[in-house]
């Protein structure tokens, strides 16, 4: 396990004043700072400890089904002529990679002596991963989620109700996942001291971007270790991850930062077309600014108001992008491209048919840009599938009838 | 000198201090609203830079947020309003907002225009102490004006000690861990007055969060220089008919 891993001086990963680059941060109101600084200073410390460290990977091992295949989808391949591995999140308990961290932050909230957990969700399956958590833990779980989103995801609300969670409608804004997140840091001001508060993105004031990072990071070490027994080197020549806030992208891309011939693929999701007014493409519309709570390059208008993105996956439609990858961006690590809502759906489509797997619409994102990758047949690309598509059912049928 | 030093030099206790959003009601109500809360005997306004997403404001003040930027104000906008003010209002000025509106209009740009327009002090309560002071702070002394910091409930003695030391005009002491226009039980908090009270800050004090009528802005000033009244007041104009009438009655409600 190696959640811990000391990066100072990497150029990629955090500094010690929580930046990356210019981006990063905590751009808190004094009403958060008694909680972010007691993070901020434990952390790395609970995180390095042998004792929480086992119980993590005891947990991901037997409670979510980790580590999670690296699938060598030879259909795919063929049709894009390269060696294409799918790292399957999709098959971990409650359907996504989001789990890896709420597992985490839960086991941190108890050393820190947490009796309440509040979290932020879009689509529901960061809010499914935590009150799956909460209630494996036996600790009171409140879910704020924006009404708009409330309505048109349903059965994830169903879930995190079943799971004992009080779901509370975001009214305020575009009720959507920006408002849900404004939320959760008020409640966080509203309860300073027995509340921990767990992100579901890389995003949010230092510590957050990193503590996510690090718990997502599992991912990136698990496709090392089967690379290598797959092709005799832990080095892959492309990782390929969806990007909203970024967390499974970070925790694909973590522990290939540093290895430079490794390229780094985010995709974005450029919603009915990067200039269409539509979209969620963050890097390509975004300028630097401050949303909750860290410096990053966000969707804005001219006056420094934070605009409403757009994309038919849930999970991507932020206005932000956490400050690890807008740092990737600004230094050109990353390789930041873009797929538009239509491209994803046929993306998704294509995996159903040539490999017997439904993506998530974000997953599918990652997917819609391997046409774009100039690969050669030795090349061998690992794309995060970050979750299951049973979520976006109703949307995939829809649009098949169309 | 700066309006907010002569107004503690003159007057130390029962100091009130009222929040509005800049063009809320409507548009064009900026420099009204601060001309009304003059005559009816207020002694410093705080005027709020609407912004999208105001992570320590509740639902009242960021309702009218979302409300003051459909009427079009943004900081450009309220620099245009506020040329002429100083011909019309004598009192103190702070603007509160957000970063990110700031940073846009650019940190050096924003305060030259707060210094032509006669702008006194400025409350930015998400931008970190650290990085006011490695960057910003010797342009806000350039300009004669007065950041004013955020103390709470949760805050270490040693950090309020701090927080004084960085602070000009005076520091801000939210009642209780809240968002504003939070209804908490106001004598539980007793403690961490005379807590402040103890420590003898070098700067005055102005309790904010929850003071919303005569009783809790007394209660308030008993233990400090004065109060902040917003959501209440914000509130008051929201249903307004009459907004001069609306300002004077609210106001002498509170200090008569």
């Amino acid at each position: 396990m190696n959640i811990a891993v000391n990066t100072k001086g990497s150029k990629y990963h955090v500094n010690e004043k929580g930046y990356y680059g210019k981006f990063g941060g905590a751009y808190i109101p004094e009403m958060l700072y008694p909680n972010v600084e007691e993070l901020r200073t434990k952390y790395m410390e609970i995180m390095s400890d042998p004792a929480f460290q086992k119980e993590f990977e005891d947990l991901l091992r037997d409670y979510v089904g980790r580590p999670s295949p690296l699938y060598l989808a030879k259909r795919l391949s063929e049709k894009y002529g390269a060696q294409i591995y799918l790292k399957r999140e999709d098959l971990n308990h409650t359907g996504a990679h989001k789990i890896n961290n709420t597992i985490g932050q839960i086991l941190l909230a108890q050393r820190l002596g947490k009796k309440r957990i509040i979290a932020e969700t879009g689509a529901g399956q960061h809010g499914v991963a935590t009150a799956t958590v909460c209630a494996l833990m036996g600790l009171e779980c409140i879910v704020y989620m924006g009404s708009v989103d409330i309505q048109r995801q349903a059965p994830n609300v169903a879930r995190m109700k079943m799971l004992g969670a009080t779901v509370v409608a975001a009214t305020s804004g575009s009720q959507t996942l920006k408002d849900a997140t404004n939320e959760a840091i008020r409640d966080w001001i509203n309860n300073p001291v027995d509340t921990h508060y767990i992100i579901g993105s890389v995003v949010g004031p230092h510590p957050y971007p990193d503590m996510v990072a690090r718990f997502q990071s599992v991912i990136s070490e698990e496709i090392r270790a089967q690379l290598k027994e797959k092709t005799g080197s832990e080095l892959p020549d492309y990782v390929v991850a969806c990007v909203g806030g970024g967390s499974n992208a970070a925790g694909t891309f973590f522990h290939f930062t540093e290895d430079e011939g490794v390229k780094l693929v985010a995709v974005e999701a450029a919603g009915q077309g990067v200039h269409s007014g539509y979209s969620a493409a963050t890097s390509q519309l975004g300028k630097i600014g401050v949303i909750h709570a860290s410096k990053t390059l966000l969707m804005q208008t001219e006056d420094g108001q934070i605009v409403e993105p757009h994309s038919i996956s849930a999970g991507l439609d932020y206005p932000g992008v956490g400050p690890m990858h807008a740092h990737l961006y600004d230094t050109g690590r990353g390789l930041f491209l873009n797929a538009t809502d239509e491209e994803s759906l046929q993306a998704a489509y294509e995996l159903c048919s040539l490999e017997g797997i439904i993506p998530a619409l974000e997953s599918a994102h990652a997917l819609a840009k391997l046409k774009e990758l100039d690969l050669k047949p030795t090349d061998v690309v690992v794309v995060c599938l970050s979750g299951r598509g049973d979520k976006d059912l109703e949307t995939y049928i829809k649009n098949l009838k169309k | 000198m700066n309006r907010i030093d002569q107004l503690f030099s003159k007057k130390q206790n029962n100091i009130l201090n009222i929040y509005c959003t800049a063009g809320y009601p409507a548009i064009n109500d900026t420099v009204g609203v601060m001309q009304s809360l003059e005559a009816a005997g207020a002694d410093m306004v705080e005027l709020g830079m609407p912004f999208s997403d105001p992570l320590a404001d509740g639902p009242v003040i960021q309702a009218s947020s979302t409300k003051a930027i459909a009427n079009g104000m943004s900081i450009k906008k309220l620099f245009e309003q506020l040329k002429d003010v100083r011909q019309r209002v004598n009192l103190p000025i702070i603007l509160m907002g957000y970063i990110n509106p700031v940073l846009q209009f650019g940190v050096e740009n924003f305060l030259e225009h707060c210094a032509a327009t006669g702008v006194d002090g400025i409350i930015l309560p998400d931008l970190p102490m650290d990085e006011y002071e490695d960057e910003y702070k010797p342009l806000f002394e350039k300009h004669g004006l007065h950041l004013i910091f955020l103390i709470t409930p949760e805050t270490s003695d040693e950090r309020i000690r701090k927080i004084d030391g960085l602070s000009r005009g005076f520091v801000y002491a939210v009642s209780s861990s809240s968002t504003t226009g939070k209804d908490k039980e106001f004598a539980g908090q007793k403690q961490y007055f005379e807590r402040i009270k103890k420590l003898q800050l070098k700067n005055p004090v102005l309790i904010g969060f929850g003071i919303k009528d005569k009783a809790t802005f007394e209660a308030a000033s008993a233990y400090s220089n004065g109060a902040i009244i917003g959501s209440a007041f914000v509130k008051a104009l929201e249903t307004s008919n009459d907004v001069p009438q609306t300002v004077n009655q609210f106001v002498k409600a509170i200090i008569n």
